[in-house]
């Protein structure tokens, strides 16, 4: 179970968080949606201790992430996979030493048959036949492919997604929404999503939260953010500007 | 004290702290993880044999201006066959450890300091740290221990051919009694002075891979980060050369017999 209690952070004058609270249960699958700039990939960032809160604690089954040190932190995080918005491949290695990387901890694993996983991850996210390119050589959706079968491949049980399906085509956005959803329902892997394509959002999120002004503005399903009569999620859910608010 | 000064103190310092925390955790890391022997005999490669050609310009020529200079003022009060000495004990103790850090610096340094910058801005670095890896076990310490390793060797390879570049200028160009001089030189030049350029040589090596990887580590936002990082490791590295240069000649010299 993963809580977040009052979840401060700010980066010099810009107060980015400002008291973030929600709970996500084991095997649950979460959408976290908000305008640009919100502040969602730091978020996402102090779940896996990438980043340590100002004030407010992180729990991951009831350990603090704030209290722990790197090394610590190195051992939680095994249990949990992380698409970055940008993919974040290591670009000296090839497609398949990357989607390898996460398996090289394992001790008890043969040349073979990590090859196979790697091939089997490649596979699931539709990139055959890439394995000897570099991250170099492939196309920005290609990457963010890339990237998540990176952090599928060795089975974690929390996934964190930034953005998977921005840039993506429609179709590859669809095979991608569904295999998130493949994911949590077949592996029993919790998985927490961070898009801000309404559609994806309404396909993958049981639960959708909103993070608005630092904080979590509101949560509900899709069916009840769509309905809702609150002016703020009412036009970030349709995608209509507010004709006061200065271009960004 | 002014407020700009004040706070560039406090910056320093706070540096200087943080530094420290990574040597710190560089110890830790050698003692307690398994060394990554592939990746640190790749950087082994990069920094020693890759150095190689500018290490022996270097070393070649700072040996010849040296017998140069060298012959012209003892050659007025008639002690030509002092020159080759003068050479052989500058390079070991100081010119060869020093000039083969700085040349190396500059390539080394700048590089690991850009790479390690970019995978920081890329987030490569999240990337690592949340596949389970730290990146001081996984790109600091191979950097650290090839640095420390190769130094000392390129640093012989440098004196090696400083003398006998300086021993071609003298007896070929200057006409020097080449074997007095080569008797004076063996007779003047002590263990002591090559064994303490082995030792200042693998300090600057862990100074170049240390203030290297500290920069890159902690590079700034983009492409403007990366630059700076990549230039502030040259000059600090450069700076940290020069000054612990002199402590280590006053220590090791205390020490060595
Ligand atoms: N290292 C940093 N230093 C300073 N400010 C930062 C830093 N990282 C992020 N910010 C600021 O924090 C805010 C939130 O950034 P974040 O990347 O979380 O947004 P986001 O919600 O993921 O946006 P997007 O949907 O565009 O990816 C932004 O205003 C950004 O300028
Ligand atoms: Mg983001």
């Amino acid at each position: 179970m993963i809580e977040v209690r009052d979840l401060k952070k700010r980066f010099g004058p810009t107060q980015v968080l400002s008291g973030v609270t929600f709970q996500i249960e084991k095997g649950e699958s979460v959408v976290i949606i908000g305008r640009s700039g919100g502040g969602k990939s730091i978020l996402l960032k102090h779940l896996i201790g990438l980043l340590s809160p100002d004030t407010g604690e992180v729990r991951i089954d009831g350990q603090d992430l704030a209290r722990m040190n790197e090394r610590a932190l190195l051992g939680i995080r095994r249990r949990f996979g992380m698409l970055f918005q940008g993919a974040a491949l290591f670009d000296s290695m090839s497609v398949a030493e990357n989607v390898a990387f996460p398996l090289r901890h394992e001790k008890l694993i043969t040349q073979n048959e990590i090859a196979r996983r790697v091939d089997e991850a490649l596979e699931v996210v539709d990139l055959r036949g890439t394995q000897d390119r570099k991250p170099a050589e492939l196309s920005g959706g290609m990457r963010k492919r890339v990237g998540l079968a990176r952090a599928i491949v060795y089975r974690p049980e929390i996934l964190l997604y930034d953005e998977p399906t921005t840039g993506l085509d429609p179709i590859t956005s669809d095979s991608i929404d569904q295999l998130i959803m493949r994911v949590c329902s077949q592996l029993k892997v919790t998985s927490i999503v961070v898009t801000h394509d309404m559609r994806s959002a309404r396909r993958v999120g049981r639960r959708i939260l909103f993070l608005h002004m630092g904080r979590i503005y509101t949560s509900g399903t899709a069916t009840e953010l769509f309905a809702s009569d609150d002016p703020v999620v009412h036009r970030f859910v349709n995608g209509i500007s507010d004709s006061q608010e200065h271009v960004l | 004290m002014s407020g700009p000064a004040h706070r560039r103190l406090f910056a320093l310092l706070s540096g200087l702290g943080r530094v420290s925390l990574l040597l710190a955790e560089i110890f830790r890391s050698i003692i307690l993880q398994r060394p990554r022997w592939s990746e640190i005999i790749h950087q082994l490669h990069f920094v020693g044999v890759k150095s190689q050609g500018v290490v022996s310009v270097t070393g070649a020529f700072t040996g010849m201006v040296l017998c140069a200079q060298a012959f012209f003022q003892f050659h007025k009060v008639g002690m030509d066959t002092a020159t080759l000495a003068v050479v052989s004990v500058s390079m070991s103790s100081e010119l060869g450890p020093v000039l083969t850090s700085l040349i190396v610096a500059g390539r080394v340094g700048a590089a690991m300091a850009a790479e390690l910058g970019t995978m920081k801005v890329t987030e490569q670095i999240d990337a690592l740290r949340t596949l389970a890896t730290h990146p001081v076990d996984y790109l600091v310490v191979p950097r650290v221990l090839a640095s420390v390793i190769a130094l000392p060797l390129l640093t012989a390879e440098s004196i090696v051919i400083g003398i006998g570049a300086g021993y071609l200028v003298g007896v070929h160009l200057l006409g020097i009694d080449g074997t007095y001089a080569w008797a004076n030189m063996i007779r003047y030049t002590q263990a002591s002075h090559v064994i303490m350029g082995v030792i200042k040589s693998s300090v600057f090596g862990g100074i170049i891979a240390l203030v290297s990887c500290y920069k890159g580590l902690h590079c700034g936002q983009g492409a403007e980060g990366v630059g700076k990082a990549t230039t502030e490791a040259v000059v600090i590295t450069s700076i940290s050369i020069l000054i612990s240069n002199f402590f280590l000649t006053l220590i090791l010299t205390k020490l060595l017999p």
